[in-house]
């Protein structure tokens, strides 16, 4: 019997015993699925539930009188204040996470660089000091810079001391604000694009001098275009937390002109009844990403990511 | 110390009362959100009227077992700078002579920052019956009175603290939200005013307007507590605080202190984590809590540092100590709050923190400790000076106040 469904399936033709078929394709399906269970598990218990519990907890109403409760409905009104009352934090957010995500390239591209090219025997430490920061919490390296830049600490003060510092202070600027969203999010840049420069066949590098291209030239249509999978993917690994962060502002930024993410925080914990409105946002945080990020792919996606 | 006035919650009309009984009693966060499966599939499509409320009486309080008299341990969650502490800062003598005497192992930790943020993070823990791995919290009344309506701390048994019985003062036994003191033991009494360092300001601060001078520019922060920051500014512009006042009044005061972050005269507006400004010095005065600037006075060696309730007036508030409902070590917690409460041990803490003193009888102990403490109006204030300089408590808001102001509030001031 099976050494018959195997002719056919040699053969070509199924429609021999349609009713039969082989048994080794399909313990082989199953397999495949068996293997998917964990991560679809993994899915289901940890991202597709609490998303439908965001999302109704999203459309819930305040219960008039018992602060605090809510009941089921399907109130449209939080997404409405999201977008209506909350705009310009949703702009500030993308604007100063664009910043930083650029900062962030400006500051990876030639550290990456040298660590793919030049670094020979220095790499692995080099590799080690980005990844350093990783040790301590995030928390705690933000903290640590709002000491650095604290209006007596050394850098306002040498600042302050040869005038150069407009307004007299860092801390609680939205220059601090950017500068750490930069710092906190730098590594996730420098890492991909390390990953695809490292990658690249230094002949074809060479190859372009051999073409008589100059070093600017090679660089602009070899290497670069080369790591550009690294680069996409170091730009999404930084926006995307940078744009929902509320840590650095709140740490490093001023009182006035906050970001969305210190909107959800202050709606989830300060305010009784602000689940429903920060649940809104939330969602409506996760839909801006994801169309910006989809138009960005489109635009200047390649074959593949990291 | 004399009696605090205090505003009784607005009183309901019957049918709503009932509401209001049924609803603390029987009707859980977590049963109105749903769990999310069910949730999802039960969404109509269409909005709805709020479902009636679930009638019933008051769920029964399940108390975990006590395993305190096996476990000698006991965590307490404090706020900063609230308890006293040798020269290192390292260790609490009081604390030490308490673990002891008594073995038992105390794990101190200044986890609250602020009431709402610290009850964001134990609130859907308690009402989830999980540990939150603290035995004793310390909240202002208006949050202890919310988490006693919420029942999500243990009856404390009055009689194990005879203590507390003995020396808490005469005003502190019959508090509004806690009649007989059931649930929760005062920690600590304070005063809101202006804190700011004499020497890096200049000249002396009286009233509140003293803060918003071109010198002090971007100098200032002010606490994100809106009772005591709202509640200055309020009183400054002639509302008592303590009596009945509307939206319109609290209105009045955001707006100002919006037009002095935005003028850019208030730099921040923070938690207890202000200290951190005044310390740095990115800023040199603002709305603080009395004891606070002593302790920085002494932490940073200076004693230019200065507070003073404003002429217009400061406000009154008391910070309790509570059982969480899921902690296993109540009477650890209870021997703890007895031992606070003999008064040379009272004395010694508060010669430290240098707030208001709960404890009668801590003033003629202190007079063996410090001569001078003992007659510090901000450490025992006696009812002439409580009067003189308009100190009073913000009113108990109602349950829609408490949304509605935490609302303008975040949007206004702190700007989200």
């Amino acid at each position: 019997m099976s050494s018959l469904a195997q002719v056919s399936q040699v053969a070509g033709d199924p429609a021999v015993h349609p009713t039969a078929p082989a048994p080794e394709t399909q313990k082989r399906g199953w397999t495949a699925y068996l293997l998917l269970l964990p991560g679809a598990l993994w899915l289901g218990v940890f991202f597709v539930l609490p998303l439908v519990q965001l999302a109704t907890v999203s459309l819930q109403s305040r219960y008039p009188g018992f602060p605090g409760y809510y009941y089921r409905d399907v109130n449209l009104d939080n997404y409405v204040s999201a977008l209506t009352d909350y705009a310009p934090h949703f702009a500030r957010s993308f604007l100063y996470a664009g910043l930083a995500t650029f900062l962030a390239f400006v500051v990876a591209y030639p550290l990456a660089y040298a660590m793919a090219f030049k670094a020979g025997r220095w790499r692995n430490l080099m590799m080690i000091c980005v990844i350093a920061p990783f040790f301590t919490s995030f928390i705690l390296r933000t903290f640590a810079w709002s000491q650095i830049l604290a209006d007596e600490g050394w850098v306002a003060g040498t600042l302050n001391f040869l005038h150069l510092l407009p307004g007299g202070h860092i801390i609680n600027t939205p220059v601090a604000v950017i500068a750490g969203l930069t710092y906190n999010f730098l590594p996730f840049m420098v890492l991909p694009i390390y990953a695809s420069l490292e990658r690249a066949d230094p002949r074809v590098i060479e190859a372009g001098g051999d073409l008589y291209a100059n070093g600017f030239t090679t660089f602009r249509t070899v290497t670069l275009p080369m790591s550009m999978p690294g680069v996409l993917a170091g730009t999404l690994l930084t926006f995307i937390p940078a744009a929902g962060d509320f840590v650095n502002m709140e740490l490093l930024g001023p009182q006035r002109g906050k970001m969305v993410g210190n909107v959800i925080n202050d709606q989830f914990l300060a305010i009784p009844g602000g689940y429903p409105v920060a649940s809104a946002l939330s969602f409506t945080l996760m839909a801006a990403i994801l169309v910006m990020v989809f138009l960005y792919v489109r635009r200047f996606g390649t074959e593949e990511l990291v | 110390m004399t009696p605090i006035p205090r505003r009784d919650r607005r009183p309901l009309s019957p049918p709503a009362a009932e509401v209001v009984a049924a609803a603390t009693g029987g009707l859980s966060r977590r049963r109105l959100l749903g769990t999310g499966v069910a949730a999802g599939a039960g969404l109509a499509l269409t909005a709805c009227a709020p479902p009636s409320p679930p009638t019933g009486g008051p769920a029964a309080v399940k108390l975990p077992k006590d395993v305190s008299a096996s476990d000698k341990t006991l965590r307490w969650a404090n706020w900063t700078a609230y308890l006293d502490m040798n020269g290192k800062e390292t260790k609490s003598p009081t604390l030490e002579a308490f673990i002891q005497q008594t073995g038992i192992q105390v794990s101190y930790s200044e986890d609250i920052d602020d009431n709402d943020s610290y009850y964001a993070k134990i609130g859907p823990q308690l009402r989830a019956g999980q540990s939150i791995d603290r035995d004793i919290i310390t909240m202002t009344d208006w949050m202890a009175a919310r988490i006693i309506r919420d029942q999500l701390c243990q009856p404390l048994e009055l009689i194990q603290m005879p203590n507390v019985v003995n020396n808490l003062l005469q005003p502190l036994k019959d508090v509004s939200f806690d009649p007989g003191r059931q649930h929760s033991i005062t920690w600590q009494s304070g005063f809101a005013g202006i804190g700011y360092n004499k020497e890096k300001v200049g000249r002396e601060l009286k009233s509140l307007d003293d803060l918003w001078t071109d010198d002090l520019k971007g100098k200032v922060v002010v606490l994100s507590e809106f009772r005591d920051t709202a509640g200055l500014v309020m009183q400054s512009q002639g509302v008592d605080i303590d009596s009945d006042w509307g939206k319109a009044e609290f209105e009045n005061a955001l707006d100002f202190i919006e037009q002095k972050i935005e003028e850019g005269y208030i730099r921040k507006v923070k938690g207890n984590s202000y200290l951190e400004d005044l310390t740095s010095g990115n800023a040199v005065a603002g709305i603080t809590w009395s004891g606070d600037i002593f302790i920085l006075a002494y932490d940073t060696e200076d004693p230019n540092w200065t507070f003073a309730i404003p002429e217009s007036g400061g406000t009154l508030w008391s910070d309790n100590m509570m059982v969480p409902i899921t902690s296993t070590h109540r009477r650890n917690a209870e021997r703890l709050m007895d031992y606070y409460y003999d008064p040379a041990v009272a004395a010694q803490v508060a010669a430290w923190v240098n707030y208001v003193c709960p404890v009668d009888g801590a003033q003629a102990e202190m007079e063996k400790i410090d001569p001078d403490l003992a007659e510090s109006p901000l450490i025992f204030p006696t009812a002439d000076y409580i009067a003189e300089k308009n100190i009073q408590a913000f009113r108990v808001l109602d349950a829609d106040e408490d949304i509605e102001f935490a609302d303008l509030w975040s949007t206004k001031v702190m700007g989200n």
